[in-house]
């Protein structure tokens, strides 16, 4: 495996200390290409400056932890590998979100848009004794918005939402999806009047970073232009 | 100090905690206390599938299911246990379908389900289909899931609050001091019950696909207060993680008709496991994988072989060994398909690889991945403190950190999905019970205090020792000395050693002075969680001279069922020594006094 050695520009900012936020350079040498930015962070963490602070929890993408801004794209570090950009690597943290250390942002404003979209199975018909069905098509008709790991990299990349803190933001409105377009769930109406508001989906520019920033790989931007389109004809297009 | 009162008090936020939480919070005041945002919790990275003998697609029975997992767990699973467990999948399959989760689909629109490990009908010796999946994403569905009923019904959340100590009064849990990991604050939960729900502790091993949150905190915790652990000589290791980096590749795609593939282009697991071949259990595979490297059929000599799901593949082994459809009809895949049901791996192994599993094999090395062993528990919960199974009062645990004992010496795949929800219910049903038949317990006197002080040492400590130096020698350690094939001489020879480290992981020290979001203070602590667990598996595994399930000796190669069809307990002494006993496994007696589950030699 190629090593290679990386300079690595970290925005960094400790509130107890700091009065602006600043940058900081580290230099890390023998580095696998194929290792994660997460491992060369750690690797800072670990044996260079033990102040250095970043959330991570499961190293390959699925948990959503560790979206921060990378070379000045939202990214996974952990999905992020040296090969593709280094020598030099600039980190900072996603934008839009109040910093509370270093690359470590306040989520609290991300999960209550996600709270607010009503993000559970609506249907109050009694359940059948066993599985509701759903055909096959009726479950690829969503399955895309089912990956979303709530890491916040696409609204934090969305220019709506940096002018406007109170947008709903994309990942918010692909959870929406996820239950409107689920053939089994009733709470349409209510989701669609939610997100029938400024604020809502009208507040997307279609400005594409989301779909750009995305770890997993949603077609947000799809996404949203289906729940505009419920909103303007009145109907799921299932 | 901040106290806070609540009747149950959920430690953890992955499938266990959430379902307790979501049983709990219908009659008693919860709150479910976590060091990381629940979605982040582990059991998203879960992948397969979750077991139950719904029989959407075959001939099944959950009775089916039972005998397979008792003799996966190579006859040390408690059988009333696994019964309970392989009865109620059937019935918290469907009630995770009525709160949403997106199944797969059959034909018929019935949840879906593929083979899996260990999975068989009982009649023909061949792999049932019984892994009801979301697509390779069934435990990030069943986390969404979870998280989002609990949201709907009001479960109070404290999230990123490191829970460091339990509470106990006269013998009783009555709460926890947690750290809020944003501003360096303590704060005192008084509750009625506690359940720990804080999931495995693989991060002592090198090559492991858990995540770096898991460092066994509740394990650690419990077994500083006294509480034994059970069984943790049986760790799993999964026999396909990417290699050199433990990322894990889902049983699935054997299921899905992949096999294993040496240096030779032989698929060895015909002669390991000649009628279920690539789905006999995970220790099976992996010791497979581990004589076929020591023979030198590594690929290129390597400690790796491939797995390979390319159509073309798997469509020859399914023509050789006559796979069929539920019709009858030959059963054939294609490309669309492996995507269709593969979807993440596809993605991992592009990501880390640079590999389209549909046009090239994914290179693989087991990996460390599940522990059998934890708190000991019954059915609902409750911690058993002794070998006479005496329940410690308002204590109860569930998940992975538990140890029912479900899984015995060895899991199947998809039983830890299926251990979480069903053992995370009953044991939130009975906290509810708990909390509505008891009083309040005072709180012991100065509750918190020697959290304090204990984060207080570490944060100030003046030491020169380093927790990542100490972690690479324990991971490497382990790695070496307590894996996939043990001897008595690198048990003990890791007995010391870890001895060693934790005389050192005293006089760390670490940088971050500060108390704002303090994660170097947070995995200092961590690490003696490791360490503590590592002594405990190391010792455990010391005294069992036998093999059975995930512990494999080279020394005693042979089940000893008349010596050791026993649980081991360890407990962790204030003096930093292990005392070790034993308690029966629980068989179950058919009328005539014969044994419902004979122990016999595992075979595949």
């Amino acid at each position: 495996m190629a090593k290679v050695n990386v300079t690595v520009k970290i925005l960094r900012f400790n509130p107890d200390v700091d009065e602006q936020p600043h940058w900081q350079t580290y230099q890390v040498n023998d580095v696998d290409e194929t290792s994660q930015v997460l491992d060369v962070l750690h690797r800072i963490k670990w044996y260079q400056d033990g102040t250095l602070t970043l959330r991570s929890s499961c190293a390959h993408g699925v948990c959503g932890s560790d979206a921060m801004v990378i070379n000045g794209h939202n990214r996974l570090a952990c999905k992020t590998l040296v090969r593709d950009v280094q020598p030099t690597i600039t980190v900072e943290p996603i934008r839009g979100l109040k910093v509370i250390k270093d690359l470590v942002v306040d989520m609290e404003p991300f999960f209550a848009k996600y709270k607010s979209i009503e993000p559970w199975f609506i249907n109050p018909e009694p359940p059948p004794e066993r599985e509701r069905l759903q055909s096959q098509k009726d479950r690829e008709r969503f399955d895309d918005t089912t990956k979303c790991i709530l890491c916040g990299a696409c609204t934090t990349s969305c220019p709506s939402f940096w002018a406007n803190g109170e947008y709903v933001g994309p990942a918010a409105i692909v959870q929406a999806h996820r239950w409107i377009f689920d053939s089994r769930d009733k709470g349409t109406a209510e989701r669609l009047k939610i997100l029938n508001d400024r604020f809502g989906v009208w507040a997307c520019r279609t400005a594409f970073n989301c779909v750009e920033a995305c770890p997993r790989e949603i077609d947000i931007t799809k996404a949203i232009g289906e729940v505009k389109k419920a909103l303007t004809f009145g109907t799921i297009d299932f | 100090m901040q106290f806070h009162k609540h009747e149950a008090v959920i430690v953890g936020a992955g499938g266990a905690g959430l379902m307790a939480a979501l049983y709990a919070s219908k009659s008693v005041d919860t709150a479910v206390i976590s060091k990381l945002y629940p979605t982040r919790s582990h059991t998203g990275a879960a992948q397969g599938g979750i077991g139950a003998a719904l029989a959407n697609l075959e001939e099944d029975h959950w009775e089916w299911h039972a005998y397979d997992t008792v003799k996966g767990a190579d006859w040390m699973g408690d059988e009333p246990e696994i019964e309970f467990m392989c009865r109620e999948a059937i019935d918290v399959v469907i009630e995770l379908e009525h709160m949403g989760l997106p199944f797969d689909r059959t034909p018929e629109g019935k949840i879906s389900q593929r083979p899996f490990g260990g999975h068989t009908n009982n009649i023909t010796h061949k792999p049932v289909r019984r892994a009801a999946h979301a697509a390779d994403r069934t435990g990030h569905m069943i986390l969404q899931t979870l998280y989002q009923q609990c949201i709907k019904n009001n479960v109070n959340f404290y999230d990123e609050f490191q829970v460091v100590d339990l509470l106990i009064n006269d013998g009783a849990a009555v709460g926890v001091v947690a750290y809020e990991i944003a501003t360096g604050e303590l704060h005192v939960f008084h509750a009625k019950t506690v359940l720990f729900a804080t999931g495995g502790f693989g991060r002592m091993w090198k090559i492991t696909s858990n995540a770096h949150a898991y460092t066994g905190d509740g394990n650690g915790i419990a077994a500083r207060r006294g509480i034994p652990q059970q069984d943790l000589e049986f760790f799993q290791f999964h026999p396909t993680g990417i290699r050199g980096m433990g990322i894990l590749i889902t049983e699935g795609v054997r299921g899905e008709g992949g096999v294993l593939i040496n240096n030779e282009g032989e698929r060895f697991m015909d002669r390991y496991a000649p009628n279920v071949k690539d789905l006999a259990s995970r220790d099976v595979v992996s010791r497979a994988i581990y004589l076929e490297v020591m023979a030198g059929r590594g690929i290129n000599g390597e400690d790796w072989v491939w797995l390979d799901i390319r159509p073309e593949t798997v469509n020859k082994y399914f023509e050789r060994d006559d796979i069929r459809n539920p019709d009858g009809t030959p059963r054939r895949i294609d490309a669309d398909y492996v995507r269709k049901k593969l979807p993440d791996i596809a993605d991992f192994t592009k990501t880390y690889l640079g590999v389209d599993p549909v046009v090239d094999p994914m290179p693989v090395q087991p990996t460390a991945h599940y522990a059998m062993g934890g708190i000991p528990t019954d059915v609902n919960g409750r911690v058993l403190i002794d070998e006479e199974r005496t329940v410690m009062p308002g204590m109860y645990a569930a998940g992975e950190c538990a140890c029912v004992s479900a899984h015995g010496a060895n899991r199947l795949g998809t039983n830890s999905l299926l251990d979480l929800v069903v053992f995370g219910k009953s044991a939130g049903i009975d906290m509810a019970r708990y909390c509505q038949e008891n009083d309040w317990k005072p709180l012991p006197e100065n509750a918190g205090q020697e959290a304090a002080d204990m984060l207080e040492r570490i944060r100030t400590n003046e030491g020169t020792e380093h927790v990542a130096t100490l972690r690479t020698e324990l991971q490497q350690l382990m790695t070496k000395n307590v894996s996939v094939f043990r001897t008595q001489e690198l048990l003990d020879e890791a007995v010391v050693e870890i001895q060693k480290l934790r005389e050192r992981y005293k006089h760390v020290g670490i940088q971050d002075k500060g108390k704002t979001f303090n994660t170097e203070l947070l995995q200092a602590w961590e690490f003696g969680n490791l360490l503590d667990l590592a002594l405990l598996t190391a010792t455990s595994a010391a005294a069992r001279t036998e093999s059975r399930g995930a512990h494999a000796r080279d020394d005693y190669p042979d089940r000893d069922d008349e010596h050791w069809m026993k649980h081991t307990l360890a407990w962790l002494q204030p003096d930093g020594s292990v005392k070790l006993s034993y308690k029966p496994v629980r068989r179950i007696l058919n009328p005539d006094g014969t044994y419902k589950y004979p122990a016999i030699k595992r075979v595949y």
